[in-house]
């Protein structure tokens, strides 16, 4: 396959995921800033720009941090490079390059996306949790395309090798952000049935969870209240929660095989299996005690380095390899 | 029950005599028509756009400032042509494409048809389309011209003309294809009653004939595109991903060791054969054009030790030129020994000063074309224009007489379409895909394009024209 478009299948599904990622962000925000009881509906609203990186340009445009400034600015804005809209349409403009290594049903599902989200700006949006849910399921459609009629060629392990590079990373943002209301708590890591469960906590957890739908899958694994103990275990730990840390190391590691990657006589790809298997490694036998001993917010500062180093490995090995 | 208007008297309109009555050939057709309600087939019309729109099915407008993409207008009635009368196309489109080859063979090797004294040297040799770089060079079975778009008309005697001969990049076939797809999926009932030839073979046929232009064992075939911003970038997308071959841009591409080679997520890849979707002048910026980002450092050197294949083959342009275009019936004499089957259209040579006196009295009456101008741009339609414009153009063929040709305002025959008022007729033309590889081959079809607008002669679709499917019947 051409290294260009190796790395054009990657970036457009990286950003179709990362569309989704940053609406299921805005959407617990929203309904954070909701709670009366919210701890400074501020520092709720702020964080998607933290985490995008964008409140200097936010602050820059725009005088106050309000709900529906930010929404517009962060969803709709083309002229934010980080918006949701501005991903659908990298990955439109992505697929446009490739359309000839995609089926006719993915690039339909990606290119009706990106004109339908276009006019979204003129016209405006009714509300904005139809939107979130508009976001989520041209993404659930896109990939479900995706795997329902792409042949298993490379085309494919490169979208799905996007897919979950992109995934762990937004993950582990997300969960960085809530990681300080997660810091407090082990001070005193008593066991978990000593912890009082405050309103406000309960509804923090509850709404990251249901973000990143995992609170059905909190509720079957742990049968209890919820705590921040478990919902790091289970976002950072659980093999089995499709959008947790662990989950997409997985993915990771499993899909590099079928990757060839030669330059030369060298296996390029040799530094990428590495690096994804000692992620996938650490993932798997790593406890949710240390990860507290260190720290979350450390622990996952360190997880988004690896991944960044992941991200550069695969560019060197598959996309400039020669 | 649609509101039906008539063709003006004197012209040959594809459905309906002048009388009214219709043509045997779309009887089947105006039957099935009259019994659809003008609204069912609004919204037939409407779920045609939504689908070109989703398929992505567009292409994007020099000059327009929004940079947008378009879709060319799609109508949905058919035109439908005769067995007997395709017989005849196709007999004349290989004969002449033949002739085209063996032409190009001819003033790249031994100039025969030049020392014969049919075609003057300074029409070939001092033509910006000739290539001297190709003088001497063999190609694998002579072959030049591996894909040719023939641009025919219908004129109000009811014959076929030839308006151009497309031997560089012609485009437009992809239209060809999916409006074949597109009338199918939205009047299945209609193929039920009409023999129609199907085309959906095109894209193999091709990859056919472009693995026979080379002789490596077995070729590794690609697509050459600009890029997306390319106004048939769609096309470039679709023939690569229908011939199962990559799509490469310049960058993707480079030369080493005297042969050519892509970029893959495996390390280089040897390329055999370049289906080039981009012109002569922007392939290799250190033969041609300097300043080209699109094409390929060094690849005219690889060609030229014939380790890549490029279709077509460069120079073709001189054998497409409208200054060339008046001797093709006499090629066709000279190298095949035939009669031509297709005519051309009568064309007066401005550089001629017989013929330029001509068309500088008659201008308002002529079609006056650049050489080499292609695309509808740079063009007058005499009877269409406003006596400034007529006033203008003189003064452009006075001041420099070669660069002009002229031909009598053919009058294209219209076919039924689609406009607001209902049913009326539109001009048209048709150009079929012609390759060539162990033989001339084509498929049964082509694209025909029509003038949307009442009267208007240009069919380009950079010019507000629209597409049709083209039935060839079998029978």
């Amino acid at each position: 396959m051409l290294s260009r478009t190796a790395a054009q299948l990657y970036w457009m599904s990286r950003y179709v995921e990362r569309a989704e990622n940053l609406v299921r962000m805005l959407d617990v925000t929203h309904s954070l800033s909701l709670l009366p009881q919210s701890r400074g509906a501020m520092t709720e609203l702020a964080a998607p720009l933290a985490v995008t990186g964008t409140l200097e340009a936010y602050n820059h445009s725009h005088q106050t941090l309000e709900a529906n400034r930010l929404f517009n600015f962060m969803a709709l804005d083309l002229n934010n490079p980080a918006s949701v809209l501005s991903c659908l349409r990298h990955a439109r403009e992505n697929a446009h390059a490739v359309r000839g290594q995609i089926t006719s049903e993915m690039w339909e599902a990606i290119n009706a996306t990106w004109l339908e989200g276009r006019e979204m700006p003129k016209r405006g949006v009714a509300d904005v949790s139809s939107f979130y849910d508009w976001v989520k399921e041209r993404s659930h459609l896109i990939r479900g395309a995706t795997q329902g009629t792409l042949q298993r060629n490379e085309a494919y392990y490169f979208i799905r090798l996007g897919t979950f590079i992109e995934r762990g990373d937004n993950t582990a943002r997300l969960l960085d952000v809530k990681s300080q209301l997660i810091e407090p708590a082990e001070a005193n890591l008593a066991p978990v049935n000593v912890a009082v469960e405050s309103a406000p906590d309960f509804y923090t957890w509850s709404a990251l969870l249901r973000s990143l739908s995992a609170f059905e899958a909190y509720h079957a694994v742990y049968r209890d209240r919820l705590d921040a103990r478990r919902v790091a275990e289970l976002l950072i730990l659980r093999p089995d929660v499709p959008r947790s840390l662990r989950a997409c190391s997985d993915e990771i590691r499993d899909i590099l095989p079928h990757i060839e990657a030669r330059s030369g006589s060298l296996d390029a790809g040799r530094i990428v299996k590495q690096l994804a298997g000692r992620m996938a490694l650490r993932l798997e036998h790593g406890t949710v005690d240390e990860v507290l001993e260190l720290g979350v917010h450390h622990w996952l500062t360190t997880f988004l380095q690896k991944s960044a180093q992941l991200g550069d490995a695969v560019r060197e090995a598959y996309f400039e390899a020669n | 029950m649609h509101a039906l208007t008539l063709p003006a008297p004197g012209h040959y309109d594809e459905m309906l005599l002048d009388s009214g009555a219709l043509r045997p050939h779309y009887q089947q057709f105006a039957n099935w028509l009259h019994a659809q309600t003008p609204d069912a087939l609004a919204k037939k019309r409407a779920e045609a756009d939504l689908l070109f729109h989703k398929v992505g099915i567009t292409f994007a407008v020099y000059g327009d400032e929004a940079g947008a993409e378009r879709l060319i207008p799609f109508d949905t009635v058919p035109r439908i042509v005769p067995a007997s009368e395709w017989q005849m196309l196709e007999a004349g489109l290989r004969q002449r494409v033949s002739a085209l080859n063996k032409f190009l063979w001819d003033i790249y090797h031994e100039h025969e048809i030049v020392k014969a004294g049919l075609i003057p040297a300074e029409q070939v040799f001092a033509n910006a389309q000739y290539q001297p770089a190709m003088q001497g060079l063999d190609l694998p079975h002579g072959i030049y011209t591996h894909i040719t778009g023939v641009d025919l008309i219908r004129h109000s005697d009811g014959g076929y003309y030839v308006l151009e001969d497309n031997l560089r990049v012609p485009s437009g076939v992809s239209y060809m294809l999916e409006n074949r797809k597109m009338m199918m999926r939205l009047f299945p009932e209609l193929f039920a009653r009409y023999p129609v030839a199907p085309v959906a073979h095109y894209p193999t046929l091709l990859l056919n004939t472009l693995r026979h232009a080379s002789v490596a064992e077995q070729p590794t075939v690609v697509v050459l595109t600009p890029g997306p911003f390319n106004s048939a970038y769609f096309e470039h997308a679709f023939l690569a991903q229908q011939m199962g071959v990559e799509l490469v841009e310049g960058q993707d591409l480079f030369v080493k060791d005297e042969y050519l080679y892509m970029r893959t997520t495996v390390g280089p890849q040897r390329v055999d054969v370049i289906y080039r979707r981009i012109d002569d002048a922007f392939l290799d910026p250190l033969a041609f054009r300097a300043d080209s980002m699109l094409g390929v450092p060094g690849l005219l050197s690889v060609y030229k030790q014939g380790h890549v294949i490029l279709a077509n083959a460069i120079g073709t342009g001189v054998a497409d030129d409208k200054s060339i275009y008046p001797y093709v019936p006499d090629m066709i004499r000279f190298y095949l020994g035939e009669e031509p089957i297709l005519h051309n259209v009568p064309t007066w040579q401005c550089r001629k000063p017989a013929d330029l006196d001509h068309v500088l009295v008659n201008m308002a009456e002529l079609v006056v074309k650049e050489v080499h101008g292609a695309g509808g741009y740079g063009m007058l339609v005499g009877p269409a224009s406003t006596q400034a414009e007529i006033a203008d153009f003189r003064a452009r063929v006075s001041a420099n007489p070669s660069n002009y040709i002229a031909q009598p305002t053919l009058c294209l025959s219209s076919c039924p379409t689609f406009v607001e008022s209902g049913i009326a007729p539109r001009h048209i033309d048709l150009r079929p895909f012609v390759l060539t590889g162990r033989e001339v081959t084509m498929v049964a079809g082509g694209l025909t394009r029509v003038a949307l607008k009442q009267g208007s002669l240009v069919v380009n679709s950079s010019q507000g024209g629209g597409t049709k499917d083209t039935w060839i019947l079998e029978a």
